[in-house]
Order: C-alpha cells, then structure tokens, then sequence
C-alpha cells in the first residue's frame, strides 16, 4: 500500500507551568494506512518529543483512556485508523474534563464525583449481602438489557460531544444518565423511579438534555442513548406531573 | 412565609425532596412548542389559500371570523384566538430561554464546538437559537398587529400591509425565522420523546422535506401577496370583495345579509352580463 505522509496539529499546553500558552504543535509522520491514531502518537512520542502528554492503557477500545478530539470531534485513539483522516489531523484534548497536559485528561475525577453525587452503584435490599451465595436468577433479556448499558467504558467522549455539558458544567451527561438507566433496569436494585426523581429530575439530570444527538453519534460502544435518555425522561416527566 | 423560602435562601434547596417543577417545564416547553408548530402549520396553509385565488382566501379568512356560522363577521373571534396563541408563544418563550447560553462563555463554548464538532444537530441548534431569537420581536410583533386589528385580514388589506405597508421584508425574515425553527424543533421532539415508531434517518428526511415543502409555501404566498399588493397599491384601503361564490358556499351564506356584508354586489346569484 501507497505510503503518505500525515501532518499533525496538537494542542500543547502544561497548566502546571504559568509560562505555558496553549498552542498547535506540528508533525510530521510517514505512515500506512493500517496504523492507527494510537500508534502514530507512540511514534511521534519515541521519535520526536518524548515529552508529549497523551493517555493510553489497553490499545483495545476497552478502557477510555486515549479518548480525544480528532479533528473536532471525540474518538477512541486506539480505534482510530489514519486511513479514514484527512492528511492534516488536529488532535485537541476532550474539553470539559480537568487538563492534565496536552492530551491527556483527568476523566476518572469527574466520573468519580458524577458516580458520587448519582449514587451510581446497586442500592440492594440486603444491607450486607453474603458474598458466597449464588446470585438470583435474572431472566435472559433483562439481563442483556443491563449489560447493554453496562458496556459503558466511560471514556468521556459522549460529554465531550455534548453542547449541553460545555454550557453547564453541573449537567451529567449521557454517561451518568446511561448509568441510572442500567441501574433502573437491574431487578436487584430497590430504587423505585421516585428515587431516580431525586438524582437526575432536573436540568442538571434528564432535562437538561437538549437532544442534540452528539452523544448518540460519536459513543465508540454505540450504546442506546438516544432511546434510554428519551425513556428516563418520559419516566421522570410521569413522576413530575403525577406527584405535583 | 413557608419554611422552604428560608431554606432555598440558604442553599439548601438540594437538600430537600426535589422539586416537580423542572418536569412540568419541560414538558409544558414541549407541548407549547408542539402547539405553536402545528397552529404554524394550519396557518401557512390558510394563508397559502390565496394561491387558489382571492375569493378562497376571502372565504377563509370570513370563516374564521364566524361570518358562515353566525351570518355576520365578529372579529373579536379572531382576536380572541390570536390572544391565546401570543399567551402559548409567550409561555414557550420564557421556557426555551433557559435553555440559551446565558453568558459570553457559555456563548462562545457552545459556538466554538458547534464549528469544531461539524455535528448537523449541535450545529441546528445554534440555528433555533438564532431564529428563536428573532421570534421573540418578529412574532411579537405580528400576534399584537393582528390582535388589534383583526379587520385588517383579507386578500387585499393583507396584501396592502405587505405591499403598500411595506411590511414583506418583514414578512420574509419571520417567514424563513419561523419555519426553520418550526420544522427542528418538531424533529428535536421527535427525539426527545422518541414516541414515533420511525427510524431517525427516516425522521432527518422528513424534517427536511417539511422544511423545504413550507419554505417553497411560504415563498410562493408571499410572492401572491406581494403580487396583488403591487397590482392593488392604487386603491389601497380598499377591502375585496368576491363577485360570486360557489354554490355550496351560498348555502352556508346569509343571504338575507349579504348585502351588508359584501357591500358592492347586490345579488350573488347570478352572474352579470
């Protein structure tokens, strides 16, 4: 296959240094067209300048990690092939989240607290369930519904995409909705949608979403957000108007 | 003074059960803006009657104003369902308004990423904001215009105001403001409900085709008015008045009246030589 070289724009920027000012930084790479966004970054950062700021940890599209902006827009570095950019490539690190360096965020901060303030784990029946005993049985489809919502990898790229979140940065984004909707779906959770009233029933949860659909395009799993954060808000628009 | 004022007052709203209120604005924004849309809708397409000529535009504007049921125009019914729409639109104004940035910051945020992104539905978005914008005077305008003066509709007194008024620039820019916003803001309800059992590529085309078709209306109605109001600039003030209607209208007519009300013709019946 043909070789091409490619011309990258990244964003530098250290915001520990009080001399840093945010820049593009060019650079150039002769490369195939199977070589993936990951790759060439580990190339550049080899080669080139060793300082280079980028995150990475499963090179598999698994753990979130090298989410950034590709030409605008949120991605997966290690799902990214060359092939499909234009020869010029812009490479920003996703807004909204704490700047590290460079490219690389601090993601895991902010799901944290997001995962904090939705009490986004499962609120069981059992204050100290017994560990060793064999679980309940979930029927099939249930089952694959909550794992559906659970292939979430919580890369950040949804709340990156998101015109809601770089307006408000309270606004929990498809990510925390997505994690209310499996949690909703779980049998074992005891939270009934009056509880989920409490965590996402208003403009910083559910209805603050403006629909703009950018989550739903640029969700590297290709999760259902689009039809699970339109359920969550028929649901909790039922509880506002019933309970009023 | 209840307890809640002094606990809001002390930030500790969040600590309390949740208010119900930000679920009924939302869905009282989507059901205003659903009504506005589909009264938008009818209304084009009373408007464009005129296209199939003076007196179908006459007939209509005659019907709403009771004339076929009540053997005489009551305006006030005109007025009366103007008023309601201008207390939904100012409803839904107040409501979408939370959603606009509300800063410089959140403005240039959202703008720089709307660009960035290249995402057709961020970037439609910025274009309900913009139109929405101008709504807010534009069809302000237009709701207190047609309240005050009902009697003021009609094939030439509409045309007058567009013309000899000189009102179709002004009609050109809401025309293009209102079916913009219109047409996005049914797909965005569309999605943000998600009760349509259609897929979202099937939805895309249909907003555009809606678009597009009450765009080529709207274009096509002004330019009859504009037309007539150019033809009619001399006798400006003059109302019309049709020579003759259908036959199944006549039955809908009170004749005994007519003479009052279409002032030039003294029988309808029949056709002058």
């Amino acid at each position: 296959m043909k070789n091409r070289q490619i011309t990258f724009q990244i964003l530098r920027y250290n915001p520990q240094d009080v001399a840093s000012k945010p820049r593009l930084q060019s650079y150039t790479l002769e490369k195939d067209s199977g070589m993936t966004l990951f790759i060439a970054l580990n190339e550049i950062r080899e080669q080139q300048d060793p300082t280079l700021q980028f995150d990475f940890v499963c090179r598999a599209g698994i753990c979130g990690s090298c989410a950034m902006m590709v030409n605008g827009r949120p991605r997966l570095a290690c799902r990214t092939l060359i092939s499909d950019l234009p020869k010029t490539i812009v490479l920003t690190p996703l807004p909204f989240f704490e700047l590290i360096g460079d490219l690389s965020v601090n993601t895991g901060k902010w799901m944290r607290g997001m995962s904090r303030h939705l009490e986004a784990w499962l609120h069981s029946r059992e204050e100290s369930p017994d560990l060793g005993r064999i679980e309940e049985k979930m029927e099939p489809e249930v089952a694959e519904a909550v794992y559906e919502m659970d292939r979430c990898i919580e890369c950040g790229c949804c709340i990156a995409a998101c015109g809601t979140a770089q307006m408000r940065q309270d606004f929990v984004g498809a990510v925390g909705l997505g994690k209310i909707a499996r949690f909703r779906l779980d049998p074992r959770d005891i939270r009934a949608d009056d509880d989920f009233y409490e965590l996402i029933g208003d403009d910083n949860g559910v209805f603050g979403c403006m629909s703009l659909l950018a989550c739903h395009d640029v969700c590297p799993k290709y999760l259902p957000l689009k039809t699970q954060i339109a359920f969550l808000r028929r649901k909790m628009a039922k509880i506002a108007i019933r309970q009023e | 003074m209840s307890a809640s004022v002094f606990i809001v007052q002390s930030g500790l709203a969040e600590k309390t059960r949740k208010s119900r209120l930000p679920g009924i604005l939302d869905v009282l924004q989507s059901v205003t803006g659903l009504f506005l849309a589909l009264f938008m809708w009818g209304h084009m397409c009373f408007v464009a009657s005129i296209l199939l000529g003076k007196t179908a535009m006459w007939t209509v504007t005659r019907m709403f104003e009771g004339y076929f049921f009540f053997g005489k125009s009551y305006y006030g019914l005109v007025s009366l369902v103007v008023a309601f729409v201008a207390l939904v639109f100012f409803v839904h104004a107040l409501l979408a308004v939370r959603k606009f940035p509300g800063n410089y910051r959140q403005w240039r945020a959202v703008r720089a990423h709307a660009k960035a992104m290249r995402h057709g539905d961020s970037t439609l978005w910025i274009w309900q904001v913009y139109t929405g914008f101008l709504l807010f005077f534009l069809a302000s305008a237009h709701l207190y215009q047609m309240m005050i003066w009902p009697q003021d509709i009609g094939p030439y007194a509409s045309a007058d105001r567009i013309w000899s008024d000189g009102l179709w620039p002004f009609y050109l820019v809401m025309l293009l403001a209102i079916e913009l916003h219109a047409c996005i803001g049914l797909y965005r309800l569309a999605i943000k409900w998600d009760l349509l059992p259609v897929s979202l590529a099937f939805l895309k085309r249909l907003k555009w085709g809606l678009t597009v078709f009450f765009l080529a209306l709207g274009l096509a109605t002004l330019g009859a008015y504009m037309k007539i109001g150019y033809e009619h600039r001399f006798q400006y003030g003059e109302r019309y008045t049709p020579k003759t209607l259908p036959d199944w209208l006549l039955r809908f007519s009170p004749t005994d009246d007519f003479p009052n009300i279409i002032l030039p013709q003294p029988t309808l019946t029949e056709e002058s030589p």
